[in-house]
């Protein structure tokens, strides 16, 4: 039985338990569960922090007790007692291990004074703030007092943490496990290229560990045992960290949580080992020597895997959608995904981590050709802050002629790393010299070191097909090799491969029905788990069907990576490059590129052209919906309406365009997903700013102007096609209205306020644009509703990042069927030819990183900026949104004091929300504006001040807690500083909050639903009649 | 410095005739052995230098070797014991703080080959199959016939007995390391313990000495009577190099030792009491070398994560009319892993409870013969 609120895995598929609780991972939710099952035990490891978190309360709530569950895998004063830094430390002491020296101080007298315990330099960290901020290095006594003033002021709690520094230290993590009889395994030991200082999540890191000698890495190992059994983790997983100074080998113990990680995740991939399942084995009481090990059938789970390869995890980051944090790396995380490369060697998996980033980057980069020394002195500068382009100014710094012994001075990365990536920079300048690459051994041997053709193509003067066509004259292509978790000692059944140049090739094509599937590579922002649930449903129907699934994709964070998904994995980074090798090898009759994003529908048509089938919807019906001339004119032949739009190449252009429009305007570069640099602008000063910045963003590429409609209410379709029927999946209508963008606005299905007549209207155009772009499989449509008019914002006749959640509301696996229409079968003989309608109300909620980034604004826009969603379920939508609400971390409040402060426009609208609120018995506050607006129309509200307008002020209240609710709205970028520090007072103090009247709307009515109580939960089974 | 895309090259013939083409990192020339591969990730410099090694020419899954390069404390004996070390790549460049030199330079002290970039996972799947094989690297000549003849004509290791190239020449007492001193220390008051030296690992003796023992390694020669006259409280049989039914004189020993003392075996020692007590030894198809063996100790049930290094093992079968009970399993492949003899004070496991390189879930089994001797001082 699960409970989570998150509609985009895999897990919460009805098929995956046998009730599946779509519910908040709430203490509140989680008791309810409890009442109504009476499980056995609850476990609570595998879900990462949240689950524990909420274990904990539910424990100490006593409904464990009540109900006789008992919590397995970790226990609560187990949990604690890693958690707890005093409690840890005690531990950690009485086994003889180190702890990095540290206290909690909550005067600056008693920070003098333990800082002088401590020693400089001094790390000062504020207890709670978000994303780190008002954390800092002391290295004297004036820096740590200025910093323990600042940090005090800014902790929400008063206390700021001082703590020994170990910054540039080694940093290793090992991943163990441990069974009810006391044995103990570890699966996989992990070095940090990053070292001290940044957190795991944003280094770069290597598996093994490289720069441990035997002796070194028994007693780590020794210490991570005896970790583990004195915190007395019973079963199951655990992630151990620590750090090591490079120059006396001294040892310390960051910290170790007794759960599966995102660490443990990465190793089970790195090394084969399914970390989670064997744990979830454990906690039910098998040990080791019980469980076989899948991969070899022979051996059992009690060992300790080796590998034969190297592993490289590069972080993904997306600073550029919060302009307002700097790109700084420290102990707060700050990336949104991650990519896991595997080659025969360090270099050739660095490289290959590289370009399985997707970032635009085939290889290092080049500094400018004038590059001189104020770029070095930069690149100095830029090399002593860790930030989300290190590895680039490394190579570059060495291409500059900086040293090894140098750049460690400046980064404290370990010389063995820097040594790499200066030999990779080494082999770059001699491919530079005319004709190297003509030497076949030398063209093998850039191969092997892990160069893409498009790097070698740049390097060389010459273009990737060249390189390509170079290679095969030679016959130099990679092999395929197993991971196997035992470096070959035994023979491998799992057919899970990365690719080398080596001379021995293990891949085993065979003669069944065989079809590829492009997954979606790292998470991102935009292109998030939703797309590998698509695929992975891709693969599950494929082998209902009978034909063999080849799963290519290099995200270690999701299901499709997993070895037993699919009939054949490939770990490899999705391009075209190493995804030809992989069709050349395995022939598949055909290719699916519409379900892992845009990162496989981007591959579509050169894969096309170098002869792969593509199965389902063309490439070029993809481009025809993409391309907006193209898709203009197909609008116009079927007679749909579309906002005015415009295409610019220049800034005049685009003023003329905007100007013919009318403000306000959407305006975007071509080709993005994700919103990415997409802005609402109101007048022409702000488009000339925007022009200035995003034709930067992407140059030669054109700029597209909208009409922007306001007031407007988008609407979500998701359909199914097999090229003569269409079903619709779901209609859903967004809570936040226009330009906001899509993946950021809650919503709901069905829709709770458009007539029937209009959601007739849109299913036809709906299955008229099916039709005209032969769409076969899924397809999403965003529609604008302004009064009556329907306009059509875009077409993507692709999976969609809400199938998942339409699937789980409506109760069909829609990417399921989607599959077996692409591979020939009616969606008659599939039983699918009605549109659902479910009695329940469902509503997803989009979940924000904001806290990880210091500065970061929460107002939302056209730009996406969330990294997840939930789903709520009930019987209305109040209750549903509530859960929704509830899922994403909200606990909207029953009873208190509303703050309302909206701009001129929102004036009027906000009414409705002011009144809303004072029936619900809410006191009402508000600033002098909207004040006067709500007491002109009889609402009574105590006014406050802006912050600028005196003490005390709106920030104080909230800080007094003497806010329960906040509504703010704001227009566009014209943010005062006023409202900002409102929002991110907000934001530090967790209070529920909404930027938009809607969003504020649907909060009301949710908090009417909490008023009446009782209400329940219940299983997908449940919902859609399964049981 | 040559750039890395221009080295000497090198091959690796076996006597199958498979060739393997690669470079050479260190050294020149030719050299002879039977070829094996080792899983463990770390511990290249115990591997090279433990004496078990002797006659084979060894391969490390693991493709990256001498990251940390090679450092004065993790020395399993005086020196470098493999014929030829074959990697898939070498890193010139070794980071750890304990590093006094590079491996190159180690293997070039000890005038070893180093081969590279070659295909070591395929190297390492054609034992598997086909079992351990001799073979030759050769830096020298590309003649891969001749090479052929030449590991034709190179006996291997069955039926050799390849102790007497690896044991110490005359007694010394371990203080810290092989001292000058050929007799019992009179002021020492802990255990006394006669280690038989067939290819003794530097660990074991700095186990036993961490346990409270000092010991007296002894040639592998010395009569039983000459080991017993110097009146120990414990006698350990030491690994070491090659087919354990080769080395008559061992088996001997161990036969007049027998009941007399506490004794203790690891690996060739333990192979050797099997012999003693009247079992066989057969080879294994390509042996146990790694630091990821699972072992279960039928005692308490527990699984113990151990490092091993043996080409033969002691047939199970052949110690059913011995009184000893079965006391350690193979998880793998079910093989005896460890044994005691149910009327004299003798027990024994063919894995290395003293680790180097590889994990100490076994280091009780000091403990256990500290016991022993206890029992019977």
């Amino acid at each position: 039985m699960l409970i989570n609120s998150n509609p985009a895995t895999i897990m919460t598929d009805p098929e995956t338990a046998q009730r599946t609780y779509v519910e908040p991972i709430t203490a509140e939710a989680v008791a309810k569960v409890i009442e109504r099952e009476r499980p056995d035990a609850l476990l609570p490891a595998l879900g990462g922090q949240t689950a524990l978190n909420v274990a904990v309360q539910v424990a100490e709530s006593g409904v464990l007790e009540r109900y006789g569950v008992e919590m397995i895998g970790a226990q609560v004063d187990v949990i604690k007692k890693a958690e707890d830094r005093e409690q840890f430390r005690d531990a950690m002491t009485r086994i003889g291990l180190r702890v990095p020296r540290s206290g909690i101080v909550r005067t600056l007298p008693e920070a003098e004074r333990v800082g002088q315990e401590i020693g400089f330099p001094v790390i000062v960290r504020p207890s709670f703030t978000l994303g780190g901020t008002g954390s800092g290095v002391a290295y004297n006594r004036e820096e740590l007092m200025e910093l323990a003033h600042l940090g005090l002021d800014a902790s929400p709690i008063h206390a700021v943490m001082l703590e020994e520094s170990v910054l540039g230290w080694k940093e290793f993590e090992l991943e163990v496990m441990r069974d009810r009889m006391d044995n103990v395994v570890i699966i996989c030991s992990i070095e940090n290229l990053d070292p001290m200082g940044v957190h795991t999540g944003d280094s770069i890191t290597v598996a093994p560990a490289q720069t441990l000698t035997d002796a070194e890495y028994q007693k780590m190992r020794d210490a991570a045992i005896a970790i583990l059994r004195e915190i007395g983790v019973e079963t199951g997983g655990s992630n151990v960290q620590f750090a090591v100074h490079p120059g006396t080998g001294e040892m310390v113990v960051i910290e170790m949580n007794p759960r599966v990680s995102r660490s443990s995740a990465l190793a089970s991939k790195a090394t084969g080992f399914p970390i989670a399942k064997i744990a979830a084995k454990l906690a039910v009481g098998f040990t080791l020597d019980e469980i076989a090990n899948d991969i070899t059938r022979e051996t059992r789970a009690s060992f300790e895997p080796t590998i034969d390869y190297v592993v490289v995890k590069a972080p993904r980051f997306t600073f550029e959608k919060f302009p307002r944090t700097e790109d700084l790396l420290t102990t707060s995380m700050k990336s949104v995904g991650e990519t896991m490369a595997i080659g025969r060697t360090f270099k050739e998996a660095l490289m290959k981590a590289v370009r399985s980033l997707e970032i635009g980057c085939y290889g290092f980069t080049d500094p400018p050709p004038d590059a001189g020394a104020d770029t070095l002195d930069q690149l100095r500068r830029e090399l002593r802050r860790p930030n989300s382009k290190r590895l680039f100014q490394i190579a570059q710094a060495f291409q500059l002629g900086l040293s090894v012994a140098e750049v460690n001075r400046l980064t404290w990365i370990d010389p063995w790393f820097l040594r790499h990536i200066e030999e990779l920079v080494e082999l770059e300048q001699a491919i530079r010299a005319p004709g190297f690459l003509d030497d076949p051994e030398q063209l093998r041997f850039a191969k092997a070191w892990g160069f893409s053709d498009i790097r070698l193509a740049e390097l060389s003067g010459s273009d990737e097909e060249t390189i390509r066509r170079r290679r095969a004259k030679h016959g130099i292509r990679p092999v395929f090799k197993l991971v196997d978790t035992c470096a070959a000692e035994f023979e491998a059944y799992t057919p899970y491969y990365y690719s080398t140049y080596e001379t021995e090739d293990e891949s085993r094509p065979n003669d069944r029905r065989t079809v590829a599937i492009l997954g979606g590579g790292p998470n991102r922002i935009g292109q998030g788990i939703e797309f590998d649930y698509c695929c992975v449903h891709a693969s599950f129907a494929l082998r209902e069907l009978g034909i063999e699934s080849v799963m290519i994709n290099s995200n270690p964070e999701t299901v499709s990576t997993d070895y037993d998904t699919s009939d054949k994995l490939f770990f490899e980074p999705l391009t075209r490059e190493d995804v030809l090798h992989i069709l050349e090898t395995e022939r598949p009759e055909g290719l699916i590129v519409q379900f892992g994003g845009q990162t496989p529908l981007n591959l579509a048509v050169p894969l096309e052209r170098a002869g792969a089938r593509i199965l389902g919807t063309t490439p070029d019906a993809i481009d025809l919906a993409e391309d907006r001339k193209r898709f203009q004119v197909l609008l116009k032949d079927l007679d749909l309406k579309q906002p005015a739009n415009d295409i610019a190449f220049t800034v005049e252009e685009a003023v003329a365009a905007a100007v013919k429009i009318g403000y306000p305007v959407v305006v975007r570069p071509s080709y993005v997903l994700g919103g990415r640099a997409m802005e609402i602008v109101y007048d022409e000063a702000m488009l000339r700013e925007f022009m200035a910045t995003a034709v930067h963003v992407s140059p030669g590429h054109p700029i597209l102007i909208d009409r922007f409609l306001e007031n407007a209410i988008e609407l979500d379709v998701d359909a199914i096609s097999d090229g003569r029927l269409t079903v619709i999946g779901g209609i859903m209508q967004h809570i936040e209205a226009a330009g906001i963008h899509s993946g950021d606005s809650a919503c709901v299905l069905p829709p709770i306020s458009v007539a029937p007549a209009i959601q007739d209207e849109v299913k036809r155009q709906t299955r008229l644009l099916a039709r005209a772009l032969n769409v076969v499989g899924l397809m999403n449509i965003q529609f604008a509703l302004q009064g009556s008019t329907i306009y059509l914002l875009e077409v993507n006749p692709r999976a969609s990042r809400t199938i998942p959640f339409v699937s789980k509301a409506i109760g069909v696996p829609l990417a399921k069927l989607a599959t077996r229409v692409m591979l020939g079968q009616s969606l008659e003989e599939l039983g699918f030819v009605e549109e659902v309608h479910p009695r329940h109300v469902s509503v997803k909620e989009a979940v924000f990183p904001f806290s990880r980034f210091p500065g970061v604004d929460l107002l939302l826009g056209p730009e996406m900026k969330s990294t997840g969603e939930v789903m709520g379920i009930g019987a209305n939508f109040g209750i549903a949104y509530a859960k929704a609400q509830a899922a994403a971390g909200y606990d909207l409040p029953r009873q208190g004091t509303v703050f309302i402060s909206v701009h001129d426009q929102d004036k009027a609208a906000a009414v409705a929300v002011a009144r809303q609120f004072q029936q619900l018995g809410f006191n009402l506050v508000a600033t002098r504006g909207t004040r006067d607006h709500l007491e002109a129309q009889g609402i009574p509200a105590r006014l406050v001040l802006k912050v600028s307008e005196g003490r005390p002020h709106v920030v104080d209240l909230i800080k007094n807690k003497d806010i329960q609710l906040v509504i703010n709205t704001s227009m566009g970028k014209k943010t005062s500083s006023d409202s900002y520090s409102i929002r991110r007072t907000t934001l530090l103090y967790n209070i529920p909050y909404a930027t938009t009247l809607a969003g504020a709307l649907a909060m009301a009515e949710a908090v009417a639903e909490l008023q009446r109580g009782d209400w329940d939960v219940r299983t997908l089974q449940e919902y859609h009649g399964l049981t | 410095m040559k750039p890395a895309w221009k080295r000497p090259p090198a091959l690796l013939v076996l006597e199958d005739g498979t060739v393997f083409r690669g470079f050479t990192f260190a050294g020149q020339g030719r050299t002879l052995g039977e070829v094996v591969f080792n899983t463990s990730m770390t511990g290249y410099q115990e591997v090279l230098t433990d004496p078990s090694y002797k006659g084979q020419i060894v391969t490390m899954t693991y493709p990256l070797t001498g990251t940390y390069g090679v450092n004065d404390q993790d020395m399993e004996s005086g020196a470098i014991q493999v014929e030829g070390f074959v990697v898939k790549e070498y890193q010139s460049v070794a980071s750890n703080w304990r590093s006094t030199r590079g491996l190159a330079a180690f293997l070039e002290e000890h005038q070893k080959i180093g081969l590279e970039g070659i295909d070591t996972r395929a190297l390492t799947r054609h034992i598997r199959t086909a079992g351990a094989m001799r073979g030759v690297i050769a830096t020298d000549t590309d003649e891969v016939a001749e090479l052929l003849e030449q590991v034709a004509a190179f006996p291997g290791l069955n039926n050799v007995d390849m102790v007497r190239h690896v044991t110490c020449a005359r007694p010394y007492l371990w203080r810290s390391g092989p001292s000058a001193a050929g007799t019992w220390d009179p002021e020492h008051r802990g255990y006394r313990v006669a280690a038989v030296d067939f290819g003794i690992k530097y660990n074991i003796l700095r186990n036993l000495e961490r346990v409270g023992c000092q010991t007296l390694v002894y040639p592998a020669a010395t009569p039983a009577e000459e080991i017993l006259a110097g009146d120990p409280d414990g006698i350990f049989l030491s690994n070491g190099p090659g087919d354990p039914a080769a080395v008559g004189y061992g088996i001997e020993t161990v036969r007049r030792l027998l009941g007399r003392k506490p004794l203790f075996g690891i690996c060739l020692g333990h192979q050797l009491l099997g012999l003693a007590l009247g079992g066989r030894t057969f080879k294994l198809k390509f042996g146990h070398r790694g630091a990821n063996q699972p072992v279960k100790d039928l005692r308490t049930g527990k699984v113990e994560v151990t490092s091993q290094n043996h080409g033969y093992c002691v047939d199970l079968e052949s110690m059913r009319e011995v009184p000893v009970r079965l006391t350690h399993i193979n998880l793998n492949d079910n093989t005896l892993e460890g044994m005691e003899h149910l009327e004299i004070p003798a027990f024994s496991v063919q894995y290395h409870p003293e680790a180097a390189p590889g994990p100490h879930d076994a280091t009780y089994l000091f403990d256990r013969f500290i016991d022993l001797m206890a029992a019977h001082r």
